[in-house]
């Protein structure tokens, strides 16, 4: 079963990265004409009756004609719809198998170890990456037209999933006495069910940023990227509501965390390391949801927020357990 | 506002009060402007990225509260930076006044921004919608040319009825035309959840602060035994912190004793069970037994007892010149996860003549310092235990003599000998050290005898009493109920204007604009139609 499940997690990275080749090539070779249709197709059912002007409803991610007309041509390689088409469903259906290859990989973990399969640093960061593709792949089917971002999700899932099986890989153990209790089960699926969402939410603000500079007409090297992108408002709004979804769990998790360490340690809160970056965490995400509530706050100050909450929550995880000791070491490589 | 407007008016009444008002009204305006600048968002903002910022020292520098030791450690690494440092509270970061003033002043702005708030939200709950806006059609979302059949009153009633069932709260209005508007508003939760939330965080911060005044808590370690148990008094505690409002004497009358400990573990060495078995009585109550576990603390109603770590604690039978014998249970101290331990075992009252009582001048005390190996390797040379149960154990000592030094009455670790006697030659080493297996008995250099009779476990318990703890987990179960009804809460307000006579037309305006804001303003409006409509045959239509 162990064996099974490390076969498993190089499959998942090899459909991911072959993924993300396919999702470049939609990328490169779609035009406006293929985005445009999308949108189209898209676009809110209005009201027999009314007449709403568009940009003040409708699903939320939505590139609005008014945006569309704005947009410049695309500069890059000769647009073919057709090939930018069987890339697209390629991307999905490679991001399909790396999810399912995933999927696998941790199960056969958890069933090697007779326990749930979120025990070391390694298998967390399995499961914050399955949640993220998880979320990222509901959002595909809701709302296909964001299927430009998945370039940068699946990077990101590449990324994460190539260091954690380069670097932190742990052969399958038992848990450790203090780990032992069901507190494991409920503070820590949370903490990956935020963390996985929060991962698709930082990509959407980091997105959000790089179209934000290419609308206003910034053309060098991360704006440029903006070209194919969602509008705009349409990909804030979208990581608002994913940071918005994440934020509640992520307390959730924190709470669970404190009710765990006050049978554990005798103590709700001691300031821990990891304690402490999950309280900076989730300040700096709160800032975020307060800043972008506050009509004064321009909405690009407020998706800086939460590009940097997700530099807090990946200090948590990588600085935290690899360079600083505390009483969450054992969530570091074993 | 009316204090000021007081001053202002009768101010021109003579000529010198201006002079003395100044620097008053000047106060007040820097208070004022104080006030709006500490309550504003912005502020509110920059507070919360100021507390994230002060919270990160206090995870990379070692902690006082957290590992002493490691404080010290550091400061001798750094001699320059260090005690710099320490002048900033960088190793008391979370009780340092930087750290408190942000917070408090995070928390002050809170409460000037959430009972203003609070206050208004109360009004706006007491108070009936307000009445349709004249244009309808300038509304985010609109439709025209309802055909309603029915008198306004009818049709008015009817909408009301349907929107009230769609827990809108609803106020039907009559126009001086004859006809009706009907308003319609929900979504007060959200605005509920807020308060509810930034209210829950004031009530966590209270209660943190309940348990740091009325809280305490305290280590012990345990030796297996019933001679070996403790009370819950200062006396009998290695180390301890009470809160500002404890007193000594307010503990609860808890006596405990460890009965026996089961440990065991993987084959790498690492534990997966520990268990303590207890007995324990509460006053002058029955003796009652129980298991403390790792996770599963004993909770009592005014304490809780943790188990935190094990050990071994080797007994010693030493027989001195005059044929005294004496036994002692030293726990040991692991220096490491094979349980490879150190300590010390101290007879301060060997060698004494019978005849002669204490002589201050040539104290011929014992002590032993000791290494005990649970699991004695298959390479003797290495020096650490190969595995932390006790499969081949083995006790090494060394055996000193001499002023052990207990009667300066500085307090000295008992897991250690004093050097500072070994130092000045008043504590000499006495032979070669020995190695004892259980049971093993040998005479010594001076002709006195040691035997090893065994150990016994150690259990390292930590007693803790936090009041506020009920209160800070009612507080956050409050802030994520907020949360998540705040961010899920939708402010909608529906019009519809019932003119005398013709279509009706409908409005609808989101406090925020939110997916399915349309959709449910649609699904409002075709029922309006369909319930409407009901008298006549679909298919006609």
């Amino acid at each position: 079963m162990a064996a099974l499940s490390d076969h498993l997690l190089v499959l998942a990275i090899l459909a991911y990265a072959l993924a993300m080749l396919t999702y470049a090539a939609e990328y490169a070779f779609s035009n406006r004409g293929m985005v445009a249709r999308v949108a189209v197709r898209e676009r809110p059912r209005e009201l027999v009756a009314a007449g709403a002007p568009v940009g003040t409803g409708g699903p939320l991610d939505e590139p609005g004609p008014v945006d569309l007309a704005k947009r410049p041509a695309p500069a890059g390689p000769a647009a073919d719809p057709r090939v930018a088409t069987w890339a697209g469903r390629a991307a999905t259906a490679l991001t399909l198998l790396g999810w399912l290859a995933q999927l696998g990989c941790l199960m056969a973990r958890g069933f090697a170890a007779h326990r749930v399969p979120w025990g070391n640093m390694y298998e967390f960061v399995l499961a914050v990456t399955l949640v993220g593709a998880t979320a990222w792949l509901v959002l595909l089917i809701r709302r296909p037209s964001i299927r430009p971002l998945g370039l940068f999700v699946a990077l990101a899932l590449v990324i994460l999933l190539g260091i954690d099986g380069v670097k932190l890989y742990t052969p399958v153990a038992p848990l450790v006495p203090a780990l032992n209790s069901y507190w494991l089960k409920i503070h820590v699926t949370a903490a990956v069910t935020a963390s996985g969402i929060l991962m698709v939410g930082f990509v959407a603000a980091a997105l959000t940023l790089v179209r934000t500079g290419y609308e206003a007409g910034k053309t060098r090297f991360p704006y440029s990227l903006g070209a194919r992108l969602p509008a705009a408002d349409g990909l804030e709004r979208l990581a608002f509501r994913l940071h918005a979804f994440a934020f509640p769990i992520w307390t959730f998790a924190i709470i669970c965390g404190a009710i765990w360490a006050e049978a554990a340690w005798g103590r709700y809160w001691g300031w821990d390391p990891k304690e402490t970056w999950a309280f900076v965490a989730w300040v700096i995400y709160a800032g975020y949801l307060h800043a972008r509530a506050t009509p004064s706050v321009k909405r690009t100050i407020a998706t800086w927020i939460a590009v940097i909450g997700w530099g807090a929550m990946m200090i948590n995880l990588f600085v935290v357990n690899l360079v600083v000791s505390g009483l969450h070491s054992y969530a570091g490589v074993g | 506002m009316a204090a000021l407007d007081e001053l202002t008016t009768k101010a021109p009444a003579g000529p010198p009060p201006r002079r003395r008002l100044g620097p008053g009204r000047a106060l007040v305006g820097a208070g004022r402007r104080m006030w709006r600048w500490l309550t504003s968002m912005r502020t509110a903002l920059i507070l919360l990225f100021l507390l994230a910022l002060a919270a990160i020292p206090g995870s990379l520098l070692p902690q006082r509260n957290l590992n002493i030791d490691k404080v010290n450690q550091y400061l001798r690494q750094h001699p320059t930076l260090g005690p710099v440092l320490d002048h900033l509270w960088a190793y008391n970061v979370f009780s340092s006044p930087w750290f408190s003033a942000i917070y408090l002043l995070l928390f002050i702005s809170l409460v000037g921004c959430v009972i203003p708030r609070l206050r208004a939200h109360i009004g706006a709950v007491m108070r009936v919608p307000p009445d349709a806006p004249s244009r309808l059609e300038r509304l985010p979302a609109h439709a025209e040319g309802l055909d309603l059949p029915g008198d306004p009153a009818t049709v008015a009633g009817r909408l009301s009825d349907l929107l009230r069932g769609r827990r809108f709260r609803v106020e039907v209005r009559e126009q001086a035309d004859g006809g009706r508007t009907v308003s319609a508003e929900k979504g007060h939760l959200k605005e509920t959840g807020n308060i509810l939330f930034h209210f829950s965080l004031l009530a966590i911060l209270i209660a943190v602060a309940l348990g740091s005044w009325y809280g305490y808590h305290a280590d012990r370690l345990v030796v297996q035994g019933s001679d070996q148990g403790f009370c819950n008094t200062l006396q009998q505690y290695d180390q301890y912190g009470l809160g500002a409002r404890v007193s000594p004497g307010s503990l609860e009358p808890f006596c405990l004793d460890l009965t026996s400990f089961e440990a065991r573990y993987l084959a790498n060495g690492e534990p997966s069970v520990y268990k303590a078995f207890v007995d324990y009585t509460i006053g002058d109550g029955p003796a009652k037994s129980t298991v403390i576990r790792v996770n599963h603390p004993l909770r009592l109603s005014h304490a809780r007892i943790y188990l935190l770590g094990t050990g071994y604690a080797p007994v010693v039978k030493y027989t001195d010149r005059y044929g005294h014998s004496q036994t002692e249970v030293a726990p040991f101290l692991s220096t490491d996860a094979m349980q490879t331990s150190s300590g010390v075992i101290e007879f301060p009252d060997a060698n004494v003549d019978p005849a002669k009582g204490v002589d201050p001048n040539d104290k011929r005390q014992v002590a032993f310092s000791g290494i005990f190996l649970p699991t004695v390797p298959s390479d003797p040379s290495v020096g650490h235990s190969a595995f932390p149960a006790e499969r081949n154990p083995a006790l090494m000592l060394t055996m000193y003599q001499g002023d052990l030094g207990l009667d300066a009455g500085i307090p000295t670790s008992v897991y250690s000998l004093d050097q500072h006697q070994i130092d000045t030659g008043r504590l000499k080493k006495v032979g070669d050290p020995i190695q004892l297996k259980p049971g093993q008995a040998k005479t010594l250099q001076d002709g006195t005898k040691i035997q090893f009779l065994g150990t016994r476990p150690w259990a390292a318990m930590q007693v803790r009493y936090d009041p506020g703890e009920t209160l800070v987990l009612i507080g956050a179960v409050c802030l994520l109920v907020g949360l998540i009804v705040m961010l899920l809460g939708r402010r909608l307000r529906v019009w519809f204007r019932v003119p005398p006579q013709g279509p009706v037309t409908a409005g609808a305006l989101a406090r925020s604009v939110y997916p399915g804001f349309l959709t449910e303003f649609e699904s409002i409006v075709e029922e309006a139609r369909a319930g409407q409509s009901r008298p006549t045959p679909r298919g006609t239509q």
